[in-house]
């Protein structure tokens, strides 16, 4: 990288995040003004929206050539007070913690105190939220049954496609003006709604160019009293692109780049959507003018190169907005899951690999920065050369990319209704979420704890860590004649609390329709503005929700070891068993080293034990699928744990598979941590037993020491095993490529580390930011030697 | 049907031949290499393996499960006596952590082969497929015959890791049944080869010269022990040797490591081998190019 490059790069990784109020104080302000009484919801969004983008700090930097931040300044991460409201408290706990901290000014400190939380308090969709639910949903979320994405953060869930790249806003506003002037009042009693809808859309896309046009002033302003004469020539460039776009269509590689800026920037500002968003299928979009750009003789690989890192660094400065509670345990990461999609299909089904998708893997290379994440999208059709080429950057230690399974993806998609055009613009984003880029909304809702729900069955609807009855009564297991009365009662007890959890569900989704629109997404999501509708309210072509299973592993072996030991070979008395989990194993070791290493296990390719994680995967499967959702969808399930495979493990007790009381449960679709023996292809062979084609995403994790790719073979090998996994309709797999000792020395000297990279679960994060308990996990994780 | 003993089927070998194989360690083996990194193959029936450290002071499992009253504790830890045990595995039944595990299991040519088979896709898509090892695999060679024919008829491909030490009536039978035989070779001093294995290298460049004779596709495989045959007269001597042959076969070097004195430690008929001193990839490169430099197609694995 060159110069410019570096110092960017260099800021972008030793700024500090910090917790800016800016665009809280403007809220505020915004909402103390806005006292009509008579200002649609839509509206009143769009205006606040608008409100930001003609107020905010407009920040162009020293050297920078894609420009626009979220804050006043790189990592200045501002909060969203519509949806909650830090307390003081709060802030305190953000400033100080040791992990995933927000560095809180006294002065920020006194305006929260004085100006901010007064206004909000009461007032926001997260006490709204809490108001709602009912005392059975509290039960579950508090006994960490399950989680609630919506709470501290609004649902986005979705990625752009290619509209911004041949159309700008100012066509977007005459599908608006057409969409209004289309509207029948006569025969369409929702025609008001469709209007207030749609006129909001059309301020929202005002404010953006607005925005857009705040930075070209900024440039010219800057040109003039630049000394260094090619600074001013590329701030006047800055000035005449930032003018162009998002308003038209871009006209080159600079341009394109700059559009989908500023188009991201609207989305995390607008609110703090989840999986901020992100460009999608980067290397199809940039292809044309790539290709253009260096046949005309008006770009360069190389300045395409530097452009492309600029870029990259833009999103590095964007840390997710803060978390607290609940929500920081389930999502523990400055990083805000924009995944960027190389390779795969073109919606025609082609292969799309192309010399923009290397040049973005060089880029990807070379930058090591934690966002944005990026993921190889592989098709049977896409040449080995690609998957080699992303092996590579895998063997440099670094946790990206993450491999998909392309044309599974489009299998899923398929079969949830989509069409064959609208599925091969589907690709994943977050950890491993599939959707239809520019169509879908596909909502994670919240995480689901199944191990946490076999305790209760094992102790009859009782959860033990608090004694509260929060589940049904299924009968004292001790007196359940077969191992299928007992796989039956959990299932009757996941059942209710997937109940549970759609029913707040149905309020909460209603509640963002209601309160929060988001008319400008709504802009960018197909079919909002030609039904008129927004985002939260069934706008999009497609309308997914999901509740996320999690500790797979742990529970799948939790069932095995009491099908094995109890019913089948019968070598213990199932109250044994419980006296012993309840008593956390204490007293009985013995028991817990055979439940440990003389039971099967899941992730061995045996499958007496994969049995007990098909018939997971199914009674999860019917309690979910098929479920309809308030905006004209239906539920899926997923299998993902980001954090919350800790969070969720404090809460269990002690397991029947000999895992103790508050150790992390296994995480996604992997085996419990150390319980795969016999290598990564008895591994992959056991995934590949669960029918991921009816999921919505599977996450595998496999860590790898550096030697078994350390020459030509393990590269090979590796190959060969994504190739096989996919052939097997594996959806995804994510490779460490560490060793165990380079992270105990991570541990202990944290700051000779500060560039190492892993995965974790869907995403990659600094190592030394994990907390304690996951930097062990990940040492624990059995590396796989090859013979 | 022919049963046999196994006492390891590894997943993912990538060094015993092409592509992502499964490699299945045959019990028994004539010789007894100073070196050797499988002692726990060298005895051709199961064998009680003890790792008293994984032992559990207040379980006592295996001491009313040994029929022959051979197991005691001391100190909190299993203690097994070798002149009584007779390898039965009650014990390694019971035993909770693995503290006691049976090197060895008897199974059926076919079982053993749909074992292995479960990896067919991934041996599909890398060019891979079965390695069988030991142990000396043709110290069982109907056995081994029965299992080769059985890949044959999956169509899984097959490599054969020999010693060479057998009649070369048996390396003929399966010659037509093997697509790749890993042929070791030690060193080319008679006397030191006796000192060092236990036999007499005689048969073993004799069968060697023949195999190739026949058309069989083979690897020469040297495990580079330090001191004993990485010295320049022996590699003088294997390279001549190697390019006496009808068509001199590709040489892989293998790096010595000391993973056979950590699981000698835990049989029961005491150490066995030698600890010899440690590899650097520098003395493995030294090696590598004389072999190179004496016009031999030569690699090194880890």
């Amino acid at each position: 990288m060159n110069e410019r490059i570096r110092k960017l790069r260099e800021q972008s990784l030793k700024t500090r995040t910090s917790l800016d109020p800016e665009r809280a104080l403007l809220m505020t302000e915004f909402y103390e003004d806005c006292r009509s009484t008579t200002l649609s919801a839509p509206m009143k969004r769009a205006l606040a929206f608008q409100h930001f983008c003609e107020r905010k700090t407009v920040y162009i930097g020293d050297g920078e050539l894609i420009v626009g931040e979220r804050g006043p300044a790189p990592k200045a991460t501002p909060t969203f007070p519509e949806i909650t409201v830090h307390s003081l408290q709060d802030l305190d706990i953000l400033n100080s913690r040791e992990k995933v901290s927000f560095k809180v000014s006294p002065e920020t400190r006194r305006l929260y105190k004085e100006r901010i939380i007064p206004f909000w308090k009461g007032r926001t969709i997260r006490e709204k939220i809490m108001e709602e639910m009912t005392p059975e949903w509290k039960d579950a979320y508090d006994a960490g049954v399950f989680t609630e994405f919506m709470e501290q953060r609004a649902p986005g869930h979705t990625v752009l496609d290619d509209k911004i790249y041949g159309r700008g806003f100012l066509a977007f506003k005459a599908e608006i003006a057409a969409a209004l002037a289309g509207l029948d009042f006569e025969r369409d009693p929702d025609a008001l709604s469709k209007r207030e809808e749609l006129r909001a859309m059309d301020v929202a896309a005002d404010a953006l160019i607005r925005l857009a046009e705040r930075h070209a002033e900024k440039a010219r302003a800057l040109a003039l009293k630049a000394k260094d004469p090619r600074r001013k020539k590329e701030l006047l460039r800055i000035a005449d692109v930032c003018a162009r776009v998002p308003a038209r269509a871009p006209r080159d590689f600079w341009e394109a780049l700059q559009s989908y800026w500023f188009v991201h920037l609207g989305v995390i500002s607008e609110l703090n959507t989840w999986d901020s968003f992100n460009p999608g299928k980067l290397d199809q979009h940039l292809a044309p003018f790539y290709r253009d750009g260096l046949a005309s003789g008006r770009l360069t690989e190389d300045a395409a190169r530097e452009l492309l890192q600029a870029f990259w660094i833009k999103f590095n400065n964007q840390p997710a907005p803060p978390k607290v509670g609940v929500t920081a345990e389930e999502s523990a990461t400055y990083t805000d899951f924009c995944q960027i999609n190389l390779g795969g299909l073109t919606p025609e089904g082609n292969d799309a690999v192309s010399d923009m998708t290397y040049l973005l893997l060089d880029v990807i290379e070379e930058m090591r920065l934690l966002q944005p994440s990026s993921s190889v999208q592989i098709s049977r059709r896409n040449p080995d050369r690609f998957v080699r080429r992303a092996i590579e950057i895998l063997k440099t230690g670094f946790g990206q990319p993450s491999f998909f399974n392309a044309d599974l993806i489009v299998e899923e998609l398929l079969r949830q209704g989509k069409t064959l055009e609208d599925a091969r613009r589907g690709g994943s984003s977050g950890c491993v979420e599939v959707g239809v880029f520019g169509r879908e909304n596909y909502n994670l809702t919240g995480y689901f704890n199944l191990p946490k729900i076999l305790e209760i069955t094992l102790n009859d609807g009782v959860d033990p860590r608090t004694g509260k009855a929060i589940g049904l009564r299924t009968g004292d297991p001790a007196s359940f004649a077969s191992f299928d009365v007992l796989l039956d009662a959990y299932a009757r007890q996941v059942r209710r609390f997937v109940d549970i959890k759609i029913r707040g569900n149905a309020v909460i989704e209603r509640i963002y329709a209601e309160y929060m629109p988001t008319p400008y997404l709504s802009l960018l999501i197909d079919d909002c503005i030609a039904r008129g509708r927004d985002y939260h309210d069934g706008g999009a072509r497609y309308n997914t929700s999901y509740i996320q299973g999690v500790g797979l592993g742990t529970i799948s072996d939790a069932l095995t070891a009491l099908r094995y030991h109890v019913f089948d070979k019968k070598t213990v008395a199932f109250k044994d068993v419980l006296r012993a989990l309840g008593r956390n194993f204490k007293g009985a070791e013995t028991l817990r080293q055979r439940l440990l290493h003389k039971t099967p296990k899941y992730g061995n390719d045996d499958d007496y034990a994969d049995d007990s994680m098909k018939r997971v995967f199914e009674l999860y499967y019917d309690a979910v699928n098929g479920r309809p959702n308030t905006k004209g969808g239906v539920y899926r399930i997923n299998l993902l744990p980001t954090t919350v495979h800790v969070y969720f493990g404090m809460v269990s007790g002690a397991t029947p598979d000999g895992r103790k009381a508050g150790e992390p449960l296994s995480e996604g679709v992997s085996p419990v941590q150390g319980a795969d023996r016999q290598g990564p292809t008895a591994v992959l062979s056991s995934v590949a037993k669960m029918d991921h084609v009816r999921t919505g995403g599977t996450l595998l994790n496999q860590k790898f020491t550096p030697q078994l790719l350390s020459d030509g073979r393990g590269v090979d090998g590796l190959l060969a095993l994504v190739r096989s996994y996919f052939k097997l309709d594996g959806h995804h797999i994510q490779f460490n490529v560490v060793s165990a000792d380079i992270l105990r020395d991570a541990q202990r000297h944290p700051d000779q580390y500060r560039d190492l990279i892993v995965r974790v679960a869907g995403y990659s994060d600094y190592f030394i930011d994990l907390g304690r308990t996951l930097q062990d996990e990940i040492i624990r994780r059995t590396e796989h030697v090859s013979v | 049907m022919s049963t046999g003993v196994v006492f390891d089927v590894q997943r993912y070998a990538l060094h015993d031949g092409p592509g992502i194989r499964t490699t299945v360690f045959l019990k028994g083996c004539p010789l007894r290499c100073l070196w050797c990194h499988n002692p726990e193959g060298q005895l051709g029936d199961p064998e009680l393996v003890v790792r008293p450290e994984r032992c559990l002071a207040e379980c006592r499992a295996c001491l009313s499960a040994c029929p022959e009253k051979a197991i005691r504790k001391k100190a909190g830890r299993v203690r097994v006596d070798a002149g009584a045990c007779r390898s039965c595995g009650a014990c390694a039944e019971v035993c909770p952590t693995g503290a006691l595990e049976l090197a060895g299991r008897r199974i059926s040519a076919a079982d053993a082969v749909a074992e292995a088979a479960r990896d067919a896709v991934f041996f599909e898509e890398s060019g891979g497929g079965v390695t069988f090892s030991g142990g000396e695999p043709l110290a069982q060679p109907e056995f081994l015959e029965e299992m080769l024919k059985a890949c044959r008829d999956r169509g899984l491909a097959t490599a054969v890791d020999t010693c060479g030490y057998v009649p070369y009536e048996i390396l003929e039978r399966i010659e037509p049944l093997t697509d790749l035989f890993l042929y070791d070779l030690k060193v080319m001093d008679a006397a030191k080869h006796l000192k060092l294995t236990g036999a007499d290298n005689a048969l073993i460049l004799d069968n060697i010269k023949r195999l190739v004779r026949s058309g069989a596709r083979v690897v020469v495989r040297i495990p580079v022990v330090p001191g004993v045959n990485d010295d320049e007269d022996n590699i003088v001597r294997t390279a001549a040797f190697l390019k006496s042959l009808d068509s001199p076969p590709p040489v892989r070097l293998l790096l010595y490591h000391r993973l056979g004195c950590v699981k000698s430690r835990r049989l029961l008929r005491g150490r066995v081998g030698r600890v010899f001193p440690f590899q650097t990839a520098a003395d493995m490169e030294r090696v590598r190019r004389r072999y190179a430099s004496l016009g031999l197609e030569v690699d090194k694995g880890d």
